[in-house]
């Protein structure tokens, strides 16, 4: 029986020993003259045997041995080795650096290029695919049809796919060739646009079918490029949405100036962080945090704006300017009373993993994907906020109250209460704002200041009192802004935006949905 | 008689949709002194505001002799002698009666001209004489924000006759005020009217039958009726406005 | 014809100033005398008069025509900016990389040559010009945009608010030629007087008093004149005032970009006495503060505006000497307690308990 066993272990030992025996052939000429050396690698590279690689590596890397009798160590730090063939650890006291000259170590770029596209790790595949890509050889063409039939990851095959086509570029047949551009052409990508460049030279014949390649791929960057910023613009868009909606309502509405308002948006911030501080030791609440964070930061913020409208802005209404101040100052103080709570330093806020990574859509568009959650988001907070003002009791109060006060008093309702739950309500939806933001920004006691003036911005482009203003005005913002950014740079795009706004006010003093007629007037 | 004429031609003014003025059209004639009724939403403050500048026509001609008035701003306007007295009466509370008046007085407007101006004695006795006027003389040095709301008018009309305006227009002179009040009212704007254009928006017919003057009848933006103020109470079409439908 | 004038005002306005000169006379007592004071009491009080002339302007502006301005520390930034130009450019080759011309941190940056927009500040009365000039243009050109059209209230405020904080953004950067986030430091002498020296800050200190007592007389010129009371109008009924035939656009203007070249004037001063102009100075925050300083001393008095300056900052200079955590939460409060109790701030006050 134990002989039995011990023969089948042989018998395993030795099978992939007999399949890779291109392996065990070719180490021992890694130890030879330099000649033998290159022709190893190359074989060696050919044979796409993983094994091969931490020799090839250690070779190229100046630490590879060789003891007195010709066998290999493989260094790992001074005073540590393997063994080449077997990978079991060794003495390597008497042993000698194997030394390369330059043809070698051309030849081992080249092998290890092509072994680390089978590489265990995918980073290691991707990085190998690139290597390969630089090299742009026909005789990478097997090897990467290999690597391309095993390949599972979708982004590491558009690389080997890219890769295969640049390489069968450079065959000698003119149909592979004329394959090859078309893939390129299908590829679509910036790499795949360089290549088509460079190879126009070599190929004289071709330069009509290439350069029809290149433009076809010059209308798909365009398009992916406008897709992108698009999105980005968008993005950005429905981050000032969250940040405006709220003061759409507070200023929109009620005509209160709430400079506090970027400091709801920063309370709405902690307030996730809390939450996913207490969800931290439940396991399986943790991935709900963020969710189960927006009406809590909805009800931190509405608390606080109720408390703030009952106490001081209700004694300055009709008083704007002394409206300004005063929230001004209670900003400051919140802003302040965080400070001490948390620590002027960042908070971490986790993404759950569902937020997480790229996507990418038809035609290699990439999204984030928390910023894509936070489109959808800002979307559904102004799809509630509508539905809230125009579906509820209390959006209906509101409404009456806003457009003539004593009447809708005497109507029975009570003003004092509405005024207060529009304020609160305004408040609350800053605190949402502040749990996306938590996504995508610093949760920093300062987290508000950076987008009260935008806010503002927007709701004044927009049209005072418009929720469809302020959703335009945002994703105009928002876009102009993403547009602008690669001619000017962040800052100089912000600076463009704002004098913008300042001329486009000189046309439309109230904005883009302003009311006209007698109700502007009062 | 000196002046311009007022003239309205084919007038609209469109808010979101809703026609304030409809092809309104009407001509006041140097020195004439014309009563305008309406009832509520008849266009008359927009007709007003149309004229004084506040609000751009969204078609038609609005001239005052020569000039275009829908290319001027209420200043340029102001200053061809178009003078406006509110419903509301806006005087500024911050500073006194005297004050007001002087800033009302016919004078050089720009900032330079304000900033070095100095009150000669001609200016001086013009402003004494339209307190004693409005029956401000003892209260000149008080702060126009305690003025009672009659006072408030006065100090307004006396606003105006600082202008020295060719056209005055006045938007309910004598709302909320007491029977007494209203007297003084009347009398002051008799006085007034003597050399210039006067167009008088008011509801209180009885008021507009005892200035005894042209009246235009304004409905829905556009002129109803045009006439002394017996034909116009017997055209049928202002009965059926004024009494309902 | 002035109703209301109120002579002992303007006397204990007049001692205030008189009492304000005595400063540099007192830091120039021996050490051990009983009156001696020290350097950084005449350098903060010297501060503190660079506020005044700020808070002056801003109670102009605001106070008079009803023009609130949150942005009126961009115009402090700009003059200071000027002035802070004017020092670099006397530091010469005395700098760290020793440039005959460019300062430090162009050597620093790489740029081959001075940009073309600091050609001349070498010349102290352009610079002077300039730092009145700059922020005055920009006041005008923003103002006629945003008066012409009509955008008064808290629209303007926002669209100030707006205005500085984009310029701290674009001073942020270093390619805008002023040194970035740094901004300017290290200036050696003003005028060839080394700027660390006792007889320096007596001189940059009365250079502030003196600028404080003309821009007081310039200002008290101005709210007494007609135009004052034409500004007051527009403040209280502006369409009115539109309908009495006066153009407000052009009085708004005129008092706006005045407003703003005091404000350089004042951040010109400011720059050589605390030795540092960076784009911090642009912060929205700033410029809010400043107001509220106005509406503590009482808006729409030159002398509430000089007590508000003097009085919140010396609190602040006390109070963050100890408990710097504690200030917001003053400086906020008092933002809160002015509105609410005090609308006509310390000097309604002083007049109600003085009948």
């Amino acid at each position: 029986m134990k002989v039995l066993l011990a023969l089948l272990l042989v018998l395993a030992a030795a099978l992939p020993a007999r399949a890779q025996d291109a392996f065990l052939a070719n180490l021992p000429r890694l130890g030879a003259g330099f000649g033998e050396q290159a022709a190893a690698a190359e074989e060696l590279g050919a044979a796409g045997d993983p094994r091969a690689l931490p020799v090839l590596q250690a070779l190229s890397d100046g630490r590879l041995l060789r003891r007195a009798d010709g066998s290999l160590l493989i260094q790992s730090v001074p005073g540590q080795a393997v063994e080449a063939v077997s990978g079991t650890a060794a003495d390597p006291a008497g042993a000698e650096t194997v030394r390369i000259n330059n043809r070698v170590r051309a030849a081992l770029r080249v092998a290890l290029g092509r072994l680390q596209i089978v590489a265990n790790d995918p980073e290691a595949r991707l990085t190998a695919v690139q290597g390969v890509l630089r090299s742009r050889s026909a005789s990478d063409i097997p090897i990467l049809e290999t690597a391309l039939a095993r390949e599972t990851v979708p982004r590491i095959r558009a690389q080997i796919e890219l890769a295969l086509a640049a390489s069968r570029l450079a065959a000698d047949n003119p149909d592979v060739k004329r394959a090859a551009i078309a893939g390129l052409a299908a590829n679509g990508s910036d790499t795949a646009r360089s290549i088509l460049l460079e190879s126009r030279a070599a190929n004289p014949a071709l330069s009509d079918e290439i350069a029809a390649a290149v433009a076809s791929i010059d209308r798909t960057l365009a398009l992916r490029r406008a897709a992108e910023t698009l999105f980005q613009g968008l993005s950005l868009g429905s981050v000032l949405l969250l940040a405006a909606l709220g003061l759409a309502v507070t200023f929109g509405v009620m005509g209160v100036i709430n400079m506090a308002h970027g400091e709801f948006v920063m309370l709405g911030a902690y307030t996730t962080f809390l939450v996913q501080q207490a969800c931290r030791d439940i396991p399986w609440l943790l991935p709900w945090s963020l969710p189960l964070s927006v009406p809590a930061a909805f009800l931190v913020a509405a608390a606080v704006g109720a408390i703030m409208e009952r106490g001081l802005i209700r004694h300055l209404y009709g008083r704007p300017l002394e409206t300004l101040l005063m929230t001004f100052g209670v900003g400051m103080m919140i802003q302040q009373a965080v400070r001490i709570a948390f620590g002027a330093q960042n908070r971490e806020v986790l993404s759950p993993s569902w937020m997480q990574g790229t996507l990418t859509l038809p035609g290699g568009v990439m999204v984030t994907q928390n910023r894509l959650w936070i489109i959808v988001f800002g979307i559904a907070v102004l799809l509630l906020v509508m539905a809230a003002i125009r579906f509820t009791r209390f959006g209906l109060e509101m409404r009456a109250v806003v457009q003539n006060r004593r009447i809708a008093a005497t109507m029975g309702i009570r003003t004092g209460r509405v005024d207060a739950l529009t304020f609160a309500f305004g408040s609350g939806i800053a605190g949402m704002a502040g749990v996306a933001l938590s996504q995508i920004d610093n949760v920093s006691p300062n987290l508000g200041t950076g987008y009260i003036v935008d806010s503002f911005m927007v709701v004044v482009f927009g049209g005072v009192g418009s929720l469809a203003g302020t959703l335009v005005g945002a994703f105009t913002l928002g876009i102009v802004n993403k547009v602008l950014e690669p001619y000017a740079g962040a800052v100089l795009a912000k600076v463009a935006v704002l004098v913008g706004i300042m001329l486009f006010i000189q046309r439309r003093p109230k904005g883009l949905f302003a009311l006209k007629g007698r109700a502007a007037d009062s | 008689m000196k002046g311009n004429s007022l003239y309205l031609d084919g007038v609209s003014v469109v808010f979101d949709g809703f026609r304030a003025l409809n092809n309104l059209s009407l001509i006041v004639e140097p020195g004439e002194m014309r009563a305008v009724i309406g009832p509520n939403g008849a266009g008359k403050t927009t007709m007003m505001d149309v004229i004084t500048g506040k609000t751009r026509p969204t078609a038609g001609t609005v001239r005052f002799g020569d000039h275009d008035l829908t290319r001027m701003d209420e200043a340029s306007i102001a200053n061809l002698g178009i003078g406006r007295k509110f419903q509301k009466p806006t005087v500024f509370d911050a500073l006194t009666v005297f004050e007001n008046l002087e800033l009302a007085l016919k004078a050089p407007r720009g900032t330079l001209a304000a900033l070095h101006w100095r009150l000669g004695t001609e200016a001086h006795e013009k402003i004494d004489e339209t307190l004693s006027e409005i029956g401000l003389t003892a209260g000149a040095q008080d702060l126009a924000g305690i003025l009672s709301h009659g006072q408030r008018q006065w100090l307004e009309i006396g606003m105006l006759l600082m202008q020295d305006p060719q056209l005055l227009l006045v938007d309910e002179p004598v709302a909320g005020m007491t029977d007494q009040e209203t007297e003084h009212t009347a009398a002051l704007l008799r006085r007034i009217a003597g050399t210039r254009s006067v167009v008088v928006v008011e509801h209180d017919l009885e008021f507009v039958r005892a200035l005894g003057r042209k009246v235009t009848v304004l409905h829905e933006g556009t002129v109803l009726s045009e006439g002394p103020i017996d034909q116009v109470q017997g055209d049928p079409r202002v009965i059926e406005v004024y009494l309902g439908r | 014809m002035a109703p209301r004038r109120r002579p002992y005002t303007t006397a204990a306005l007049g001692a205030a100033l008189l009492l304000l000169a005595l400063v540099p006379v007192l830091n120039g007592l021996p050490d051990t005398h009983a009156l001696h004071v020290s350097d950084f009491i005449v350098s903060i009080v010297g501060k503190w008069i660079c506020y005044a002339i700020l808070a002056l302007a801003i109670d102009i502006a605001w106070g008079y025509a009803g023009i609130l301005s949150l942005g009126h520390g961009a115009f402090f930034a700009l003059g200071g900016y000027a002035m802070g130009m004017h020092l670099m450019r006397r530091i010469g080759d005395r700098g760290v990389y020793g440039h005959p011309v460019l300062p430090d941190f162009m050597v620093f940056l790489g740029y081959p040559e001075l940009p073309w927009y600091w050609l001349g500040f070498d010349n102290f009365p352009f610079a002077m010009a300039m730092a009145l000039l700059v922020p005055g243009a920009l006041a005008g050109l923003v103002g006629w945009l945003a008066f012409r059209s009509r955008i008064t209230g808290v629209y303007f405020s926002i669209i100030t608010q707006a205005m500085t904080y984009a310029l701290m953004l674009a001073f942020f950067r270093n390619d805008m030629g002023f040194g970035g986030n740094n901004g300017f430091t290290d200036f050696k002498d003003l005028l060839g007087v080394p700027l660390n020296t006792r007889a320096a800050r007596a001189g940059l200190f009365y250079a502030a008093l003196v600028s404080l007592a003309l821009c007081l007389l310039i200002c008290a010129y101005v709210v007494k004149s007609k135009l004052g009371r034409v500004l007051v109008a527009v403040r209280d009924a502006e369409s009115r005032v539109r309908f009495l035939g006066y153009n407000v656009t052009s009085y708004k203007l005129f008092v706006f970009v005045l407003s703003a070249m005091i404000s350089g004037l004042a951040g010109a001063l400011y720059v050589p006495l605390v030795g540092i102009i960076n784009p911090g100075e642009f912060s929205p925050g700033n410029s809010i503060e400043a107001v509220i300083w106005v509406a503590v001393g009482g808006r729409g008095t030159l002398g509430g505006a000089l007590l508000g300056a003097f009085s919140v900052n010396a609190v602040k200079t006390w109070l963050t000497s100890f408990a710097p955590d504690f200030w917001p939460f003053v400086l906020g409060g008092l933002f809160v307690a002015v509105t609410l109790f005090l609308p006509k701030g310390l000097v309604g006050l002083l007049r109600r308990r003085g009948g």
